[in-house]
């Protein structure tokens, strides 16, 4: 029903203490290093200066590093969607909040216990003020992206997309965030984002 | 420098994850809000959260939160004077 | 023109346990909204709009066993099943499920009745689909408080494209502990009933209900049928627990939404705003409001009959927002004292009856996102 065609501009992957920008690694530590220690190494590797970054839960941290990365090589205009999923929600966060309820609730905590924070972090830093959406799958669902993400670009609500799955779970995380537009080489079909989602997935 | 002077901005450093900063960044009469610190309403809020778990004194106005938390040297005074703990 | 039609709804909450008795109550300027003893929050208590268990229990062993299914759960699955019992022809497996929810069974964090991972919003998902047989895709949605409007937006977009023709749209949250202590951490919660754009506002009051809609790209054989004409969602850039005090999002999303309406905002009759009473987003709403013209217009919120039911809120406002259309009634502010925002606003004082062809629903939520519904009435000639 395309009579556009849209591209995978650009890809991230972010797994196993790696990140790959298409299917180039450009940062890796070790496991023992532990999730906090990996998010902080990165934000000092890519160069990133953004102190409000210490202070965002592990996932809004993903997603910057994820989104810094996609963005580096690309105009992105403010209209850019934003439609990310993930299996755990803020899960890991919550857990934090509810333990923090025996003793002192801290506010910093609890804004982060809502999976689409990550995308109003996104926005803020990218200047975005775009169509958002977050959508929950028991795994990674290329179809639904795929679909949800012509929606936006044939109608027009977006001349471009990030769309992908962000999902952190007992300080495991799995990040691959793609820049669906006009431009590129590799067309966007649910079979291309599947196999550059599994590229690297032990 | 009064140790709590010097308590509140280690603890400032800790609680809103201001970790780019170091103790000898932070002037006693630096406004914290604004241009200053660049802190914001979150801020204001786990502030008042460590007013109460660190000091004893709670605040239920939030207002009152961006006058007492103007620099290091207002909380200092504000908490030496109702400080319970 | 790609839209769709609103079919049938349904509302469980503290109002009742169907559309017609909400709808009762909201037009005789009832609340939901009681007081809670709890030591832990300022004035000892707060104020809430809470479903009673036992009728909920009650009501929900007519069509399944309680002990199975989770608070939340009774009440979502209460709500499709009353849309499904009105429409027993809906073939289930050309019918999309799409479900709106911000926490969840978030309460199951401390509770050991069922497995760890029901907390899961795709176990959730699957529980509703499975217990009616769903087989066409299940869509969960998890976007703050826009999540049950956004919800009925991705049902038409996906509807436009063909993806479906018809889909259950159901949307459902809590009043949990767990989001009881973080607003009540943000200072955030009203000691009395919340006051939405009134000069003495002082913040929320949560409330819980379950809503669902039964939308269709085919128009019903009916004289007089509700649409979503035109929706659109637009971040504030601006922070992630504070609206832009512009209004940024909220007015490029009612722009967007209008334009694929294609009517102007002179054409709004009545606007159903998210109005949740704190002092910063009654503000920005009014802002953005002025911004499009729109001062005059007929406006208020529901969550001083409800308070704020975050995941289901828009979806269920879209609901007494398409009755208010149908019924061509505009239904009372509550609580309203006098005006206590910088901009003028034309607040519903009291039940009237009113011509009414365009509605214009609009919802914000945490992480800066913004969202605007426009519903038109058409008449058979």
């Amino acid at each position: 029903m395309t009579e556009f065609s849209f591209k995978i501009t650009d890809f991230v992957r972010i797994k196993n203490q790696r990140i790959f920008h298409r299917k180039d690694l450009i940062f890796k530590t070790e496991k023992s290093l532990g999730l906090d220690q990996f998010l902080k190494e990165a934000y000092q590797n890519l160069k990133i200066t953004y102190p409000k970054f210490h202070k965002m839960d592990g996932l809004c941290k993903l997603g910057i590093l994820a989104s810094e990365v996609l963005f580096k090589d690309h105009f992105i205009s403010p209209d850019t969607a934003l439609v990310l999923s993930n299996s755990a929600s803020s899960l890991e966060t919550d857990k934090k909040h509810q333990l923090a309820m025996s003793e002192m609730v801290s506010p910093a905590i609890f804004v982060y216990t809502l999976p689409n924070i990550v995308l109003g972090e996104i926005s803020i830093k990218h200047k975005l003020q775009s169509e958002n959406v977050f959508f929950i799958e028991n795994r990674f669902n290329p179809e639904l992206l795929m679909d949800y993400a012509e929606v936006l670009l044939e109608t027009k609500k977006a001349p471009a997309v990030v769309c992908g799955w962000i999902d952190l779970k007992n300080a495991e995380y799995d990040v691959f965030l793609c820049l669906i537009s006009k431009e590129g080489e590799i067309p966007l079909s649910k079979e291309n984002l599947k196999q550059l989602y599994l590229f690297e997935n032990e | 420098m009064s140790d709590l002077r010097t308590e509140l901005k280690q603890s400032i450093i800790e609680q809103l994850n201001l970790e780019e900063l170091e103790l000898a960044d932070i002037d006693n009469d630096q406004p914290l809000f604004g241009d200053g610190l660049g802190l914001d309403s979150i801020d204001v809020l786990e502030l008042i959260v460590m007013l109460e778990k660190d000091y004893g004194i709670k605040l239920t106005d939030p207002e009152q939160g961006k006058e007492i938390f103007a620099s290091i040297d207002k909380m200092a005074e504000f908490i030496e004077a109702n400080r319970t703990k | 023109m790609k839209k769709i039609y609103l079919l049938d709804d349904a509302i469980i909450s503290p109002q009742g346990f169907s559309t017609e008795e909400n709808l009762i109550a909201v037009k005789n300027e009832k609340s939901g909204l009681k007081f809670h003893k709890n030591n832990k929050f300022p004035s000892e208590g707060f104020y809430a709009g809470i479903i009673e268990n036992e009728l909920l229990t009650e009501a929900f062993s007519k069509i399944g066993n309680p002990k199975k299914f989770t608070k939340l759960e009774q009440m979502m699955l209460l709500a499709v099943s009353s849309v499904l019992k009105n429409n027993p022809n809906l073939n289930l497996s050309e019918t999309a499920l799409i479900i709106s929810t911000t926490k969840g069974n978030i309460d199951l964090l401390t509770n050991s009745s069922f497995p760890e991972n029901r907390v899961y919003l795709s176990e959730l998902g699957d529980v509703i689909k499975n217990f009616f047989g769903f087989q066409l895709q299940t869509i969960v949605i998890s976007n703050a408080c826009i999540s049950g409007g956004l919800a009925l937006a991705v049902a038409k977009r996906f509807i436009a494209a063909e993806k479906f023709d018809q889909a259950i749209v159901v949307g459902g949250d809590l009043v949990s502990e767990f989001v009881l202590s973080g607003f009540n951490s943000f200072q955030a919660m009203s000691a009395e009933a919340c006051r939405p754009f009134s000069k003495n506002r002082t913040g929320i009051n949560l409330g819980e209900a379950a809503a669902a809609v039964l939308v269709s790209s085919k128009k019903p054989k009916k004289s007089i049928n509700i649409s979503l004409i035109g929706e659109a969602s637009a971040n504030d850039a601006n922070h992630i627990s504070g609206p832009s005090r512009t209004g940024e999002g909220l007015y490029k999303s009612i722009k967007n939404a209008l334009k694929e309406a294609q009517i102007s905002a002179k054409n709004i009759d009545y606007v159903s705003a998210h109005g949740t009473a704190t002092a910063y987003n009654d503000e920005m709403e009014a802002v953005a409001f002025n911004r499009l013209g729109l001062s005059e217009v007929p406006v208020n919120s529901f969550k001083g009959a409800y308070g704020h039911t975050l995941g289901a809120s828009a979806l269920l406002e879209s609901i007494l927002t398409k009755h208010s259309l149908l019924n061509n009634e505009l239904y009372t502010s509550l609580n309203f004292d006098e005006i206590g925002v910088s901009k003028p606003l034309n607040v519903i004082r009291g039940f009237e009856k009113k011509e009414l062809n365009f509605a214009l629903k609009t919802a914000s939520g945490f992480g800066g996102c913004n969202l605007a519904l426009v519903f038109k009435k058409e008449l058979d000639d």
